[in-house]
């Protein structure tokens, strides 16, 4: 456990609890113990940060991880991923199952979390399979994946393409309050499609993914959720037509929640540029308009959460043919910088970035954290917002170097992160303890 | 050094440049200057072809140059090698250029960036096939002298067309006007914002057009049903002999090969007074020459 920890003069955005000023954060036993606007006395022992011209925030929860253990070592293990997240400024990560063993069973969850144990960095939060395998045929085990630690259930990276078993799945849950976490991919639309359906791929000459390949599987699931009364969170939404769909169930008191990657909110499928693999994901990147309206969802509530979709791949998973190029991106080290163009832009207040990023997350999942009231956990993100720095993916923590945010000029930088009142990252130094 | 990766980005007076340079090449032209003597050229093809891989031999001997011919069967690409692992061993070997066919699109421009010879693109994916478009370019320019003001029909299957991209781009930088025919599945989104025009109709655009460009309907891409059958598709965008009484006085008729025949075009118009697919052929060698001068110059 750590020692007491004064935050000096910092600005202090807990959205949570309606704070936005320049105030002292006390820490004591790995929880916050005070928050005052009046300079507090320095107790004896005590460390000292003096965060004057700082932001001092609730730790970042990321609720879309792949650690790539148990399976794929060589891209993320949980250690690497846990360093990857604290230089992110991210104090607690949500594991995702699509692992190699799949996290379908209490034993790969013990193994996740016994990992994350020995890490000792941030808080790893595992994330179940909805169905065994992700096969997409039978329920897991969910009772037991809770039981061993689980806050959610998910075969992201698959949709449940039966309608039938996604029901049960919705109505089971129940039992557990936890969520179901879908990825949405109506995978008949979007067979053999490599980026976003539009004029781009047109002109690339690749098959195209169209939009309704995800607003489909949206609609059907809301439609689920409302006969359930279950928890629906839906991971990466990526297009207008979702947003609409969810800010309208959310408008008639369906419990659904939704996450948004940094990725979607700053590129459009223009990024593809000739055949970049950098800029392949699922689901793809969009058209200008739906960024346009994530954009205007993250604004109105209508997304809960920014959630990176953290997804560590190697050199030859990239170096191919466009279509031969494996999905996804790493995010956890340039999620705050991606956030903070927004902010810059004026197109997102503070406030709201950093609820995105701690309150929102931590709400959606039930998650500890998330703000800074006295007796919450000491996870704290000290960022400066005025520092310029450049995305140098050589240095990244993540075993992995796969971004298209390579040598992109950044405003805002993570400068320190803070766990349980433990000091993990700073001076651009992951600070081991094992 | 520079590549030809497909014909998207070229200015109007590079494309005629290389068009000025391939009449010379024309048989009865001035001889060929065995600009290539000496140096190896190679053929890349990872699928199947008969004219662009004979064009493009012929073009190389022509100018000089030694082929190496590569083709992935009884290759290392069986044993899982990757794509540029071969680029690289091919250009290894010190070929001036690779001309490289892929059934995926951007493939060429995956290996330009870790290559120091040309890449030449004889066709990728469902992308660009920039060298047919040139020679379609060549062939209308040898009749009309021009291409401004024309109008060409392109129709069919579009969703697949290389062949289709490459002349959109190529024949509106030469001035001509482009209408693409086909039924919507096999209509890719956004042909507008690229310059066509659109239209499904092809009964109505037909006496519209200088030139009918047909199309393969490309079958083996088709996992799904793009169409209810090839008869019905035959009767509604296939060149028969009845449409072809009201084409304009004097229009040509395309095909980029190999044809269908009887599917998107009837065989008495292919082999009809307007078509001009065999000088298609013929002008592919003069102008894949041209093509091969200047990238490796």
């Amino acid at each position: 456990m750590s020692a007491t920890v004064l935050f000096r003069r910092g600005r202090v955005i807990d959205p949570r609890n309606g704070v936005d000023g320049v105030r002292d954060v006390l820490v004591q036993d790995g929880k916050v113990a005070q928050v005052s606007d009046a300079p507090l006395a320095v107790p004896a022992g005590a460390e000292v940060v003096e965060a004057d011209g700082k932001w001092v925030l609730p730790g970042f929860i990321d609720l879309h991880v792949h650690l790539r253990e148990p399976g794929e070592e060589g891209k993320e293990t949980v250690l690497t991923g846990c360093r990857a997240a604290v230089a992110g400024g991210f104090t607690a990560v949500v594991a995702m199952p699509n692992t190699k063993v799949v996290n379908d069973s209490g034993l790969v969850t013990e193994l996740v979390l016994s990992r994350a144990r020995a890490a000792n960095l941030c808080h790893v939060y595992p994330a179940g399979a909805i169905t065994k395998g992700l096969k997409g045929e039978e329920l897991a085990e969910t009772g037991e994946l809770i039981s061993s630690g689980c806050v959610a259930i998910t075969d992201d990276g698959k949709p449940v393409m039966n309608a039938a078993l996604m029901r049960r799945a919705l109505q089971y849950a129940t039992l557990f309050g936890v969520p179901v976490m879908v990825h949405e991919e109506d995978l008949t639309l979007s067979a053999g499609g490599a980026m976003h359906e539009g004029p781009t791929s047109t002109r690339l000459g690749l098959r195209g993914i169209p939009a309704s390949a995800e607003v489909a599987m949206v609609a059907r699931d809301l439609v689920l959720l409302e006969e359930t009364k279950g928890r629906l969170h839906i991971a990466h939404v990526s297009c207008e037509g979702s947003v609409r769909l969810i800010r309208e169930a959310k408008r008639r008191g369906l419990f659904v929640t939704a996450e948004v990657t940094p990725h979607h909110l700053i590129l459009d499928d223009r990024a593809v540029g000739d055949y970049d693999t950098h800029a392949k994901m699922a689901p793809p990147l969009r058209a200008d308009r739906d960024v346009e309206a994530l954009r205007e969802a993250i604004v109105d509530g209508t997304i809960d959460a920014i959630a990176t979709d953290h997804a560590p791949h190697g050199v030859l998973d990239k170096q191919v043919e466009f279509e031969k190029g494996i999905n996804g991106i790493v995010g956890l080290e340039t999620a705050l910088g991606l956030t903070m163009e927004l902010v810059h832009a004026g197109r997102l207040d503070a406030k709201r970035a950093v609820e995105l990023l701690s309150h929102g997350p931590a709400k959606a999942f039930g998650l500890p954290g998330g703000h800074l009231a006295p007796g919450a956990p000491a996870d704290i993100t000290v960022v400066d917002p005025s520092e310029e720095w450049t995305v140098d993916a050589h240095r990244f923590y993540s075993r992995s170097r796969n971004t298209p945010f390579h040598g992109r000029k950044q405003k805002g930088r993570v400068v320190q992160t803070w766990v349980s009142g433990r000091k993990v990252y700073a001076d651009g130094q992951v600070k081991e303890s094992r | 050094m520079r590549h030809l990766l497909g014909i998207e980005g070229w200015r109007r007076d590079e494309l005629e440049a290389v068009l000025d340079r391939a009449r010379a090449h024309l048989p009865g032209g001035p001889d060929a200057t065995h600009t290539l003597r000496g140096k190896v050229v190679a053929n890349l093809f990872f699928e199947d072809s008969t004219r662009t891989r004979t064009s493009f031999h012929m073009a190389a001997r022509g100018l000089g140059a030694g082929v190496l011919n590569w083709s992935p069967s009884g290759s290392s690409t069986s044993k899982g090698e990757t794509l540029l692992d071969t680029a690289r061993n091919i250009e290894a070997t010190g070929p001036v250029a690779i001309v490289m066919r892929h059934r995926s699109s951007g493939a060429p421009h995956l290996v330009a960036k870790h290559v120091r010879c040309a890449v030449i693109n004889a066709g990728d994916g469902t992308h660009e096939h920039p060298s047919q478009a040139l020679l379609d370019a060549f062939t209308l320019r040898q009749r009309w002298g021009g291409l401004d003001g024309r109008t060409v029909l392109i129709v069919g299957d579009i969703l697949h067309s290389r062949v289709a991209r490459s002349n959109l781009w190529c024949l509106k930088a030469l001035g001509a006007r482009v209408v693409v025919c086909g039924p919507p599945t096999l209509m890719p989104p956004g042909l507008e914002a690229l310059g066509a025009e659109v239209t499904h109709n092809l009964d109505a655009a037909l006496p519209q057009a200088d030139a009918v460009m047909c199309l393969r309907l490309q079958l083996e891409r088709m996992g799904e049903a793009f169409l209810p059958s090839t008869k019905e598709y035959s009767r509604l965008f296939g060149l028969t002999a009845a449409r072809e009484e009201r084409m304009k006085a004097g229009a040509l008729v395309m095909h980029p090969g190999p044809i269908n025949r009887g599917l998107e075009l009837a065989p008495s118009v292919a082999d009809g007074e307007r078509s001009v697919i065999l000088e298609q052929v013929s002008n592919g060698v003069a102008v894949r020459r041209a093509i091969l001068e200047v990238c490796t110059s």
